[in-house]
C-alpha cells in the first residue's frame, strides 16, 4: 500500500523568497527553461550541457542528517519538478537595497567582463559563502572566457565568512518539512517523487515506461539539448531508504541516493581511493546532484566512481519489490552499459568490506584527462594493495575506466602481484603486463596507445608516490 | 580627469545582478518566432531535392525558409561574394543550412526541422590542409612578402634546418552564442539586435539578402558575451535569417544558436601548416627564413585574406630577419569558413618563428632566451614589408619581466630541481611580443561618435565601437568625461546602433578604443567650443579659448574663481539656439600599405611586452602544471589599468587553452567532433597559478594616440606562447643531450608525453 501521498497539478516552490506556482509547463522542462521563458533572464545558458556553470541557481538542500545548505546546481539539467517545495535562489534575488557581499567582491575585483558568466559565478559564490568553503573549488564547475579567473579569485579571497545573522544564513536555521510522497501530473507528464522503497516498486508496477532518476545530471543532458520526452519519471531523490550511510564492523554501506557532494564530506578520510577520485569527479554544482546509484546506474565504462569501487571490492544492493541481492560490482557489468540489475530492481547502496587487520594498506585513484578538472576521464585508475609486514603483497586491486567496454580491473596484473615484494623490480614486470591488459579504442579524447601507456604508466606512480 | 583612473567596468553591477540584458534577454516581443536550422549532413554535396511539405504541415509552424524566399542577394559574404546564405545547388561544409523552419516556439521549430525532407548526392570534400594543397584548392592568390635574397642567404648560411610545424585551430567559446531579433515595423523598416561586433556589416547585410537600402535597415548591438572576433563577420547571416523570418511573416522573428550549433556552423581560429626552410649563424642570427603558409579558411573567403596577411606580417615578432621570403595560401577546405579570432592570424605566425628561436638554441646549446637577444630589432631598423620601427619597447619589457621573475635565479633552480627529479621535470621560458595596431587594410581605420547633451545637462554618449566585455564602453566614457571635465555619471553610454553612428568599422584589431576615443574626443571638443562662447559670455570674458572646462564647471584660466556651472552653460546654450550635439570623426593618419610591392607602413604603432612561464610537467602522464606566470605589458599610458590588467589576464588564458589544451577536432566525415564543452576544454580556474603578477610599463606615453595611451585587446594572448617554450623546456629536460622538442599544438597530455618519449628515445640512439 503507498504511503500517505499528495497529488498535485502544479509545482511550488520559493523562487528568491517568493512563492511561485507553476502549472503550464510540463514536469520535464528544465529550471533554467522555466526561468528564461518567466522573464527572469539573469541566468544564462551557455552549453546547456552542465558544463559551463552559466545557468548556476543555488537551492537550500537537507543533507541526509538533516542539516540544511545552500547548493549550487545547473538549472539546465534540472526538470522543473525537482524544485517542487525548495527554496530556490537566482542572481535576481540576492541583493538587498546593497549588494550582497559576494556581488560586491566580483565588482571591486573586476571579475567581470562581458557579464554573461557572471550570474553562475555569483551562485556559485554565494552558495560557498554559507558553507565556509568558498575557494578556487567552488568555482571550478564555472567557466569564464574573458577574465583568465585572476580577478575571480581575487574575489573570491575577500568574501569573509557569512554573519550568522544574515537574512540568508537565517534561512538554514528553519525545521525541516515532513516529507510526503508527491505525484504530479503536469500537462500529460507524470513525475513520482515518492518517500519509501515500497512506493516506488508501486509506481513502478503502474507505469512500465517509467525512468528512475536521482541527481539526473545525465538524463538532464537529454532533456536539455536533446528535448527528448519522458512521460513518466520517478525520482529516488527522497527515498529513505536510498539515504543512509550504515557502519558496522566489517562494512559499510552507503546509499544509493546520497549526493556524492555528501559522500565527499561524510566519508572524508575513510577511504584514500574515494577521496582522490572526488577530488577530480565533477564540478561542484554536478557533485551536489550525483549519486553513487546515478553512476554505477549508468553503467559507463568512464563512471569515474566504478574503479574506485571496483578497487575496494564493493558489492551492489539490488531490490525490487520480492527481494533484496548483492552483486559484486566486479561482476556486475556484463558488457557496454550492459550490467546485471533486472529492469524491476533498484539500485539501493553499495557495500564496502573494510580491509583485514595487521596489513598495511596503499591506495590511490588517478583521473587523467586533456585538462586537469572538470573533464571526462581518458582513464581512470584505482589502487589497493595490501602489505603484510614482510612487505609482501597480499592483496592487489588495479581498477581502471576509459579502457574497455566495462569499468574493469586488471587481472592478470593482480595476478602477478599477489606475494611478490613491493619493490620497483616487481612493478616493472607489472608494467608489461598493463602494457598489454587491455585493448582500448581510440576516440575524441586520446589514441589507444596512450591509454594502453597511461595504464602502465600510472602504477608506476603510483608506487613512486604513495609513501609506505 | 577621469582618463587613466582604475574605473569600474560600466555595467558590473548589472553584470554581478543579472540585470545586464543581452539579445536573447530582451522583454519578449509578442507573437515573436523563433527560428532553426535544416542542416545537410555531408561535408560536400549536390542538393538534389528539399521538400518542406512534412514541417509547414505541422501545427505552429509558420513558414520554411530556402533561398527562393531570399528577394536580395543570397551571399553573406563579408568581402568575397562567395558565401551562400542557404544552400540551393552544392552543400560546401557538413551542417551548412539548407533551409530555416519558422515556427510559434523553439521546441516546435526543431521539431519542423527534423522533418524537412533533404536528397543530396554525397561528393568526396577536401577535409585537410594537405589534401587542399595537393588539389590547389586555395582561395583566391597566394599572398608574398619578401626581403634580401633568401634562397642565396640558405645557400651560404652556417646552419640549415628545414621543417614542418602544424597546428590546431581554436574555437571561440564567448559565453554568449551567436543571437539575433529581427522586428519588423510593416512599413518595410527592420530594427535588428544582434549579438555583432559589426553593427554596420549586419545592417548592410540585412539590406541586401532583403533587398532594400540599408537607410530601411538600424542595427543594434546591446552588449556581447564574448565576442573576441568570432562576431566580426558571422553574425551576419544569422540576422539576415531572423530578417527573412520577420519579412516573410510580418512578425519578430529570433535566431539564437545553442552550444552544438555555435560550434557546428561558426568559424574557428584558423588550423595553419607553415613548411620552412631556416638559416642561421653559429652565434644563433637568423639569417634567412625560406617560408610558406597554408590556412585551413574552410568553405568560403571570409576574412581568411586579411587574416593571412596579418600572418605574413607577423612571422618576425620580435625578430630582424634580413633574408626573408614569405608566401600565404588560403586552403579552401569542406569546412566551416574560420574567421577572425583574437591576433588576427598573428599567433599562428608567432608561435611558429618562438618555435624556430628554440630549435636554433637546442641546435647550438646556447640559451633560448640568449637567441632571443641576439635577434631583437633594434631602433631603427626596417621590417620585412619596409616599416621603420620607432620607441622599440622591446628592451624595456624583456629586462624588466626578467627582472620581476628573478629569471635566472630561477633557471637554476630548475636545474637543481631537473637534476634531483626524474618523474617531474619544470621548464622556465620567456617571449617577446611586438604587435602591430590597425587594420591592416588601411581604409577600416575611421570611426565615429555622436555626443548628445540635454538641457538637464545629461549626456548620451555614442560611438561606433561594440562593447563585447572589453572594456571599451568604460574606457569611452572616460574619454568624454575627461574631454568635457565633467562627472562621469553625467553620461548613459548608448548602445551601438547605425542609426546613430553609420558605416563604422568592426570593433576588431585592438583598436576599439584607440579609433572610437579620438572620435569621442574630437565631438566633445566640437561641443566645447560652442559651449565656451556662451560661457564666455556669462563670465563676461572676451576670448573663449581663455576658459577651462574641469570637475563640472566652466572657469576662467587665469582667474578660476570665476566660474559658472556645466548644467548652467547648457541651459543658457539652450536660451541662445546654440547645437547641444554633435557628432565626432577620426581617421588614423600617415599608414598605408601596397599589395602589389607587400610594402609600405600598415601599422600606426606597436605594442610590445614579454612574458615568462614556468611549468612542471609529470613524466608518467604528460600532464602539466602551470606554476608562475609574470608578465610586462606595454599599454602606453594606460587609459584605464583596472580594465587594461583584466584584459591582459584573460588574454594570457585564452593564449593558454589554445596552445595546450582546446584541441578542436573534425571526424574524417568532415563533421565538428568537438561541439560541446564536455569534449573541447577551455580553461578553469584550476589552471591558472596562484603567482600570476603584470606590471604595466610606466611612464610610456604613445604619441598620437588618445592620452597616449595603446591597444590591449589582442597582444597578451599571443605572450602565452611562454607556457609553450617553458613545456619543451621541461621535455628537453628529459635528456642529458642538445636536442629540438618537437611538440604538437594543443599540448594536450598525450602530445606531452609523446615528445617526452621521442626525447628520451633519441637520447637511447644517441648513448649507444
Amino acid at each position: 500500500m503507498l504511503n500517505y501521498y499528495m497529488q498535485k497539478q502544479a509545482i511550488s516552490f520559493e523562487l528568491n523568497g517568493k512563492k511561485e506556482t507553476v502549472d503550464n509547463v510540463s514536469a520535464t522542462t528544465t529550471v533554467l527553461e522555466y526561468l528564461r521563458s518567466s522573464g527572469k533572464t539573469g541566468t544564462k545558458e551557455g552549453c546547456g550541457d552542465g558544463d559551463c556553470g552559466a545557468c548556476t541557481i543555488a537551492l537550500i538542500n537537507e543533507d541526509i542528517d538533516g542539516n540544511k545548505s545552500y547548493q549550487a546546481m545547473n538549472s539546465c539539467l534540472m526538470p522543473i519538478a525537482a524544485i517542487d517545495g525548495k527554496q530556490v535562489f537566482t542572481v535576481e534575488g540576492i541583493a538587498n537595497k546593497t549588494l550582497h557581499p559576494v556581488q560586491q567582491a566580483m565588482v571591486d575585483s573586476g571579475g567581470s567582463q562581458c557579464g554573461y558568466c557572471t550570474p553562475g559565478f555569483i551562485m556559485s559564490m554565494f552558495a560557498g559563502h554559507y558553507s565556509d568553503q568558498l575557494s578556487d573549488e567552488s568555482i571550478e564547475g564555472n567557466l569564464c572566457r574573458c577574465t583568465g579567473y585572476v580577478a575571480i579569485r581575487k574575489a573570491a579571497k575577500t568574501i569573509t565568512k557569512a554573519k550568522s545573522n544574515d537574512k540568508f544564513a537565517k534561512k538554514l536555521k528553519t525545521k525541516p518539512k515532513a516529507n510526503k510522497s508527491i505525484e504530479l501530473a503536469l500537462k500529460g507528464h507524470r513525475y513520482f517523487s515518492p518517500i519509501s522503497l515500497n512506493d516506488v516498486f508501486i509506481y513502478q508496477a503502474k507505469y512500465k515506461n517509467a525512468v528512475l532518476i536521482a541527481g539526473a545530471t545525465d538524463l538532464g543532458l537529454d532533456l536539455s539539448n536533446k528535448r527528448r520526452d519522458f512521460p513518466v519519471l520517478i525520482s529516488l531523490e527522497n527515498v529513505a531508504e536510498l539515504k543512509q550511510i550504515n557502519e558496522s564492523s566489517e562494512s559499510l554501506e552507503i546509499g544509493a541516493a546520497i549526493s556524492l557532494s555528501q559522500i565527499e564530506h561524510k566519508l572524508a578520510g575513510r577511504f584514500d581511493v574515494l577521496d582522490t577520485m572526488l577530488k577530480f569527479f565533477a564540478a561542484r554544482q554536478i557533485k551536489n546532484r550525483a549519486t553513487i546509484g546515478g553512476n554505477i546506474g549508468t553503467a559507463s565504462p568512464i563512471g569515474d566512481l566504478l574503479p574506485v569501487f571496483l578497487a575496494l571490492d564493493a558489492a551492489v544492493n539490488l531490490q525490487n519489490a520480492n527481494q533484496k541481492r548483492a552483486v559484486l560490482l566486479a561482476e556486475y557489468f556484463t558488457g557496454y552499459r550492459q550490467t546485471k540489475k533486472e529492469a524491476d530492481e533498484v539500485i539501493i547502496s553499495v557495500t564496502i568490506p573494510k580491509k583485514e587487520a595487521g596489513l598495511k594498506r596503499l591506495s590511490h585513484s588517478y583521473k587523467i584527462a586533456k585538462r586537469g578538472t572538470d573533464d571526462i576521464s581518458i582513464v581512470a585508475a584505482s589502487f589497493v594493495i595490501d602489505l603484510n609486514k614482510e612487505n609482501k603483497i597480499t592483496h592487489a586491486r588495479l581498477a581502471y575506466g576509459g579502457v574497455a567496454a566495462i569499468p574493469i580491473r586488471a587481472i592478470a596484473a593482480e595476478k602477478y602481484l599477489l606475494n611478490k615484494s613491493w619493490s620497483k623490480k616487481t612493478i616493472l614486470k607489472a608494467k608489461e603486463i598493463l602494457l598489454n591488459e587491455f585493448t582500448p579504442l581510440d576516440d575524441l579524447r586520446a589514441s589507444a596507445s596512450y591509454r594502453n601507456s597511461i595504464v602502465a604508466n600510472l602504477f608506476e606512480k603510483f608506487f613512486v608516490e604513495v609513501k609506505l | 580627469m577621469t582618463v587613466g583612473k582604475a574605473i569600474k567596468h560600466e555595467s558590473a553591477i548589472q553584470h554581478v545582478t543579472g540585470s545586464a540584458v543581452y539579445v536573447d534577454d530582451r522583454v519578449k516581443i509578442e507573437g515573436m518566432l523563433t527560428c532553426w536550422p535544416v542542416l545537410a549532413k555531408y561535408a560536400r554535396a549536390k542538393v538534389i531535392s528539399i521538400n518542406t511539405k512534412p514541417a509547414l504541415a505541422m501545427d505552429g509552424v509558420l513558414t520554411v525558409i530556402t533561398a527562393k524566399d531570399i528577394e536580395g542577394k543570397n551571399n553573406t559574404g563579408a568581402i568575397v561574394s562567395d558565401e551562400v546564405l542557404l544552400a540551393e545547388t552544392n552543400i560546401s561544409y557538413a551542417n551548412q543550412a539548407v533551409a530555416w523552419v519558422v515556427a510559434e516556439n523553439e521546441d516546435i521549430a526543431r521539431k519542423a526541422a527534423r522533418k524537412v525532407e533533404l536528397e543530396l548526392k554525397e561528393l568526396k570534400p577536401i577535409l585537410t590542409i594537405k589534401d587542399a594543397i595537393k588539389q590547389k584548392s586555395y582561395h583566391g592568390e597566394p599572398q608574398k612578402m619578401a626581403r634580401g635574397k633568401a634562397k642565396q642567404a640558405l645557400k651560404n648560411a652556417e646552419n640549415t634546418m628545414t621543417n614542418e610545424f602544424e597546428m590546431s585551430g581554436q574555437d571561440h567559446f564567448y559565453l554568449e552564442t551567436h543571437a539575433s531579433w529581427v522586428i519588423p515595423d510593416n512599413e518595410g523598416n527592420y530594427t535588428v539586435y544582434s549579438s555583432t561586433q559589426h553593427p554596420s556589416e549586419t545592417q548592410s547585410t540585412v539590406a541586401h539578402v532583403l533587398g532594400i537600402a540599408s537607410n530601411r535597415v538600424v542595427c543594434i548591438s546591446p552588449r556581447m558575451g564574448g565576442g573576441f572576433g568570432g562576431k566580426e563577420s558571422q553574425a551576419n547571416p544569422f540576422a539576415a535569417i531572423a530578417a527573412l523570418a520577420a519579412s516573410k511573416t510580418g512578425r519578430a522573428a529570433r535566431v539564437r544558436l545553442n552550444r552544438e550549433l555555435d560550434m557546428k556552423l561558426t568559424g574557428k581560429r584558423h588550423p595553419l601548416l607553415a613548411k620552412y626552410k631556416l638559416g642561421f649563424s653559429n652565434t644563433g642570427k637568423i639569417e634567412a627564413l625560406d617560408i610558406n603558409l597554408y590556412s585551413d579558411a574552410g568553405w568560403s573567403t571570409d576574412l581568411s585574406h586579411a587574416i593571412m596577411q596579418r600572418s605574413l606580417f607577423h612571422i618576425d615578432n620580435s625578430y630582424f630577419i634580413p633574408n626573408i621570403s614569405i608566401t600565404g595560401y588560403a586552403c579552401k577546405t569542406n569546412k566551416t569558413s574560420q574567421t577572425a579570432f583574437r591576433g588576427f592570424g598573428g599567433p599562428q605566425s608567432i608561435v611558429i618563428i618562438e618555435n624556430i628561436i628554440d630549435d636554433i638554441a637546442r641546435t647550438l646549446d646556447i640559451a633560448a632566451d640568449k637567441i632571443r637577444e641576439t635577434n631583437f630589432y633594434k631602433e631603427g631598423q626596417e621590417t620585412h614589408y619596409g616599416q621603420v620601427l620607432n620607441d622599440v619597447r622591446l628592451e624595456k619589457v624583456w629586462k624588466l619581466a626578467k627582472a620581476n621573475s628573478n629569471f635566472s635565479r630561477r633557471k637554476a633552480a630548475i636545474k637543481k630541481f631537473n637534476a634531483a627529479n626524474k618523474y617531474k621535470k619544470r621548464g622556465l621560458a620567456i617571449t617577446p611580443l611586438k604587435f602591430g595596431i590597425s587594420f591592416t587594410f588601411t581604409i577600416l581605420n575611421q570611426a565615429g561618435a555622436f555626443i548628445l547633451i540635454y538641457t538637464d545637462a545629461s549626456i548620451q554618449l555614442n560611438h561606433g565601437g561594440t562593447e563585447m566585455g572589453q572594456g571599451l564602453h568604460t574606457k569611452m566614457l572616460q574619454v568624454a568625461a575627461s574631454s568635457l571635465g565633467v562627472s562621469y555619471e553625467r553620461f548613459r553610454l548608448m548602445p551601438t546602433a547605425t542609426d546613430k553612428v553609420p558605416n563604422t568599422s568592426a570593433t576588431a584589431a585592438s583598436s576599439g578604443s584607440d579609433l572610437n576615443g579620438q572620435a569621442v574626443k574630437a565631438a566633445c571638443e566640437t561641443l566645447k567650443s560652442r559651449l565656451a562662447n556662451v560661457a564666455a559670455n556669462m563670465l563676461e570674458l572676451n576670448a573663449p579659448e581663455d576658459l577651462s572646462f574641469e570637475n563640472d564647471f566652466v572657469s576662467a584660466k587665469n582667474n578660476p574663481k570665476n566660474k559658472v556651472s556645466f548644467n548652467d552653460v547648457v541651459a543658457r546654450a539652450y536660451f541662445e539656439q546654440v547645437s547641444l550635439s554633435a557628432t565626432g570623426y577620426y581617421r588614423t593618419p600617415n599608414i598605408y600599405f601596397d599589395n602589389e610591392s607587400g610594402k609600405g607602413v600598415p601599422f600606426y604603432y606597436f605594442s610590445y611586452a614579454a612574458a615568462v612561464s614556468e611549468v612542471e610537467i609529470d613524466a608518467f602522464t604528460g600532464m602539466f602544471k602551470l606554476r608562475q606566470v609574470d608578465i610586462v605589458h606595454d599599454v602606453g599610458k594606460s587609459l584605464n589599468p583596472h580594465i587594461d590588467k583584466g584584459q591582459i589576464e584573460g588574454g594570457f588564458v585564452q593564449g593558454l587553452g589554445w596552445l595546450t589544451m582546446e584541441d578542436f577536432i573534425w571526424a574524417d566525415n568532415g563533421h565538428v567532433a568537438t561541439f560541446a564543452p564536455s569534449t573541447y576544454k577551455i580553461p578553469t580556474i584550476a589552471e591558472i597559478p596562484e603567482h600570476f603578477e603584470i606590471e604595466l610599463l610606466e611612464k610610456s606615453p604613445q604619441a598620437g594616440v588618445i592620452y597616449g595611451s595603446k591597444a590591449i585587446g589582442e597582444p597578451p594572448f599571443m605572450i602565452a606562447i611562454s607556457v609553450r617554450e617553458a613545456l619543451k623546456d621541461a621535455i628537453a629536460s628529459f635528456s642529458d643531450k642538445n636536442q629540438t622538442v618537437n611538440l604538437a599544438l594543443p599540448a594536450t597530455p598525450e602530445a606531452t608525453l609523446a615528445a617526452i618519449e621521442k626525447v628520451k628515445a633519441i637520447d637511447e640512439i644517441k648513448t649507444s
